[in-house]
């Protein structure tokens, strides 16, 4: 490297400067630049958050692998899934380039330092799951997402425009299900109306809480890490669910809901946290499931990831690895 | 960047390329425009019970790899794995769906209503002794390198059957095995790739690749054995007698297995078809209760 | 209510709570495959762009697992994989002195920031 030149700045000021002019003309951050160590802390933890969710996110819709009623339902359950793997690795490697590595956030996700939605710890009880997953708690990530392609970071937006391209897949297939269920049986349009009801509140809780009780938001808002308050999102989700829900005929399970003329939205009843807060805290009845599945994919594999590494090293020659 | 106008656009333009989606997840009817007459000399029966065969095999070895989504080693082999599975949950689909259209369904529609598919009628409708498929793909996963080995053996075989079956006189047949061969080549490739790193890998995990392979040898007993029914195919120009590809498929696999450095099991001794005529041992009869449970306790069910 | 929920992250409602930096991971501890860039030419007549990443043993299986993730095995695209520690490139800003000792490492910022065990989410 050559030597510091005079026109260098060289203290933070200048740096944040710099950075602060970059948000404010809209532009992105790329990996190389300068952050504050803030920016970066709350991008990893974001995104890695958001990885383990994918990865997390493979096992209540997986449980029906095995068993989805039709081949059909089995091969597209089979490519969202798989997509749900690919999503967890595009974001894995959008938080590498902010200098983590993938192995060591499975390991806290394992662990159990850092966190993953708690949308996954509900249980699937039925195949409706299936459906009122993709319709609902896809659609809630849609409508949380689709404002992320337009984070500050460039990785993180780049990785998100891919995902939010194949999660459009993902809601259709569920209505779909939905809809092919509510024109079979009554015990079918049974099991899709159970399925709304324990699914509606926890979706809408997935936006968390609400803006005047959020100050870590004004940051990221700032940060142009996130682009809508909490309360906007949901209202947006809430009026593309309620004509959806009517089209299908299914109720949501809210006797508040209503439409207001003069806003142009549909309002709904209170969130009541305290059941969502025992299944945030650890509490839910698949956490230990679905952790203990993840550590047995790395504790029982690790062999395989060895082998391979060891093949490499034999058949590279005298390259040797670790110079990364 | 420009992406910010791009964004919803570029969601709008999701389903554009029908590349993008693994095959297998259409929302057609998989055999919707194919002509499915069945050839001069052909008798439905034979082509109908051959076809399970060939499906049943995807279908069961299919369900084995699904097995592995959310238990794979590293998110790149899960991504692999469920494409493999995808493959061939595709094939079986067409292969299944040929076979209720010359009109074999077995015993499937005696529960089955008419809403429900050929295919699903097949898939989920019939017990363990109605399947065709061989012991290589009912067998329990094993570990990885089991794993791994039985698809390297199991792609093996149906590949070099593919290949040949893209000759066949069923058009139908001919088309499912033309598509096919490039998947299968994939396959077995990918099956080889792993099989030549654990074998000269690490100590354990040639040990464990040497377990695999004596654990999936012995399944080849029956797998290269033709029934009455290929040969009567064969005859017709319709089938491949798998006898044909045992030379192939012994070349291969020795080829792999010396190069991961690990010794070739005893080719086992030729012994009557078991699977193929509907004799299965337990792992078949639970790998189907999980399969078949939730549409069999719905059977007027439409998904 | 305290805040202890956040939308952060696409699927939202994730539990937040107080992290410590603490000092990086250093490298000779990596566990994982290396990590692999991956570009692809989405048709004839178009540059090679670059999709994203993957960890991979080595190249060959690189490839396969770019094919796998990134093309879904469409035949009719090609594949560039390189480790990403073999990139080199330049600074993006001439000016800046933050990054000259490591700077021509693209991915491996050494920051990360630990929690500790006994951080209460709730």
């Amino acid at each position: 490297m050559s030597a510091p030149t005079l026109d260098r700045p060289t203290d933070e000021a200048a740096l944040q400067q710099r950075f602060d002019a970059t948000i404010a003309a809209d532009r992105r951050i790329e990996p190389r630049d300068w952050m504050p160590d803030g920016y970066r802390k709350t991008l990893v933890r974001q995104i890695a958050q958001h990885a383990h969710s994918e990865i997390i996110g493979m096992q209540p819709e997986g449980d029906w692998l095995l068993a989805a009623p039709s081949l059909r339902r089995k091969a597209i359950l089979l490519a969202k899934v798989q997509d749900e793997a690919g999503h967890g690795m595009y974001l894995y490697s959008a938080a590498e380039t902010l200098g983590a590595d993938r192995a060591d956030l499975t390991d806290k996700l394992i662990e159990q330092k850092q966190k993953y939605s708690s949308i996954f710890n509900y249980p699937t009880l039925t195949y409706a799951d299936v459906g009122v997953i993709g319709w609902l708690v896809d659609g809630a990530a849609i409508c949380n997402q689709v404002p992320l392609c337009r984070s500050s970071y460039g990785p993180y937006a780049r990785a998100m425009i891919r995902i939010c391209k194949e999660e459009s897949f993902h809601q259709r297939q569920g209505y779909e299900l939905l809809m092919t269920m509510m024109g079979g049986t009554e015990e079918q349009r049974a099991m899709v109306q159970d399925a709304v009801d324990r699914w509606w509140w926890p979706s809408l809780m997935m936006f968390g809480p609400p803006d005047d009780d959020s100050p870590n938001s004004a940051q990221s808002m700032a940060w142009g890490i996130k682009r809508h308050s909490n309360d906007e999102l949901r209202q947006r989700y809430v009026d593309m669910s309620v004509p959806q829900a009517q089209f299908l005929g299914v109720t949501l399970p809210d006797p508040d809901l209503h439409w207001d003329e003069e806003t142009g939205h549909w309002r709904f009843g209170p969130i009541d946290w305290a059941e969502f807060k025992q299944v945030v805290s650890g509490n839910g009845p698949a956490n230990a499931e679905r952790i203990r599945r993840r550590r047995a994919a790395r504790d029982d594999n690790a062999w395989v990831t060895e082998a391979a590494t060891a093949y490499a090293r034999k058949h590279a020659g005298a390259v040797t690895e670790g110079a990364a | 960047m420009p992406h910010e106008e791009t964004v919803y656009d570029a969601l709008d333009h999701a389903h554009g390329g029908e590349g993008h989606w693994a095959f297998g997840t259409g929302f057609d009817e998989p055999l919707a425009g194919v002509d499915t007459t069945v050839p001069d000399g052909v008798d439905p029966a034979d082509l109908g019970a051959y076809c399970l065969m060939l499906g049943d095999d995807a279908l069961v070895l299919a369900q084995r790899l699904t097995q592995w989504i959310t238990a794979a080693p590293e998110l790149e082999e899960e991504v692999a794995i469920g494409n493999t599975a995808l493959d061939l949950l595709g094939q079986a689909r067409l292969l299944l769906a040929r076979a209720g259209s010359v009109g074999v369904l077995g015993r499937s529609r005696e529960t089955a209503t008419a809403s429900i598919p050929d295919e699903d009628a097949l898939a989920y409708f019939r017990d363990a002794d109605e399947f065709r498929s061989t012991g290589l793909v009912a067998a329990q996963n094993g570990d990885f390198g089991q794993t791994v080995v039985r698809l390297l053996v199991a792609s093996t075989v149906r590949l070099a059957v593919f290949a040949r079956l893209r000759e066949s006189r069923d058009p139908v047949l001919a088309a499912i095995a033309a598509k096919g061969v490039n998947e299968l080549a994939y396959h077995r490739d990918h099956a080889a790739r792993w099989v030549l790193r654990l074998g000269d890998g690490t100590e354990e995990s040639h040990r464990r690749a040497q377990a695999g392979a004596d654990a999936v040898w012995p399944l080849l007993a029956d797998v290269l054995t033709a029934t009455d029914v290929e040969r009567r195919l064969v005859a017709a120009g319709v089938a491949v007698d798998p006898a044909d590809v045992r030379e192939e498929v012994h070349d291969v696999l020795t080829t792999v297995l010396e190069r991961a450095t690990l010794r070739v099991p005893a080719w086992p001794a030729d012994t009557p078809p078991r699977g193929r005529a509907g004799e299965h041992g337990p792992e078949l009869a639970a790998l189907l209760e999980t399969l078949q449970g939730l549409a069999r306790r719905h059977p007027a069910a439409t998904w | 209510m305290s805040t202890d929920v956040t939308a952060e992250g696409g699927h939202g409602a994730i539990p937040t709570g107080p992290e410590v930096p603490v000092a990086p991971k250093p490298a000779a501890t990596r566990r994982d495959w290396p990590l692999y860039e991956v570009f692809v030419r989405g048709k004839r007549g178009l540059n090679h762009v670059h999709v994203g990443s993957l960890h991979a043993p080595d190249d060959e299986m690189a490839v396969h697992a770019a094919r796998d993730v990134y093309t879904r095995r469409n035949e009719g695209v090609s594949i560039w994989v390189v480790k990403a520690a073999d990139i080199t490139a330049s600074s993006p800003d001439e000016k800046d002195p933050m990054f000259a000792p490591s700077g021509d490492k693209v991915y491996r910022h050494p920051t990360f920031y630990e929690i500790p065990e006994d951080v209460p989410h709730m």
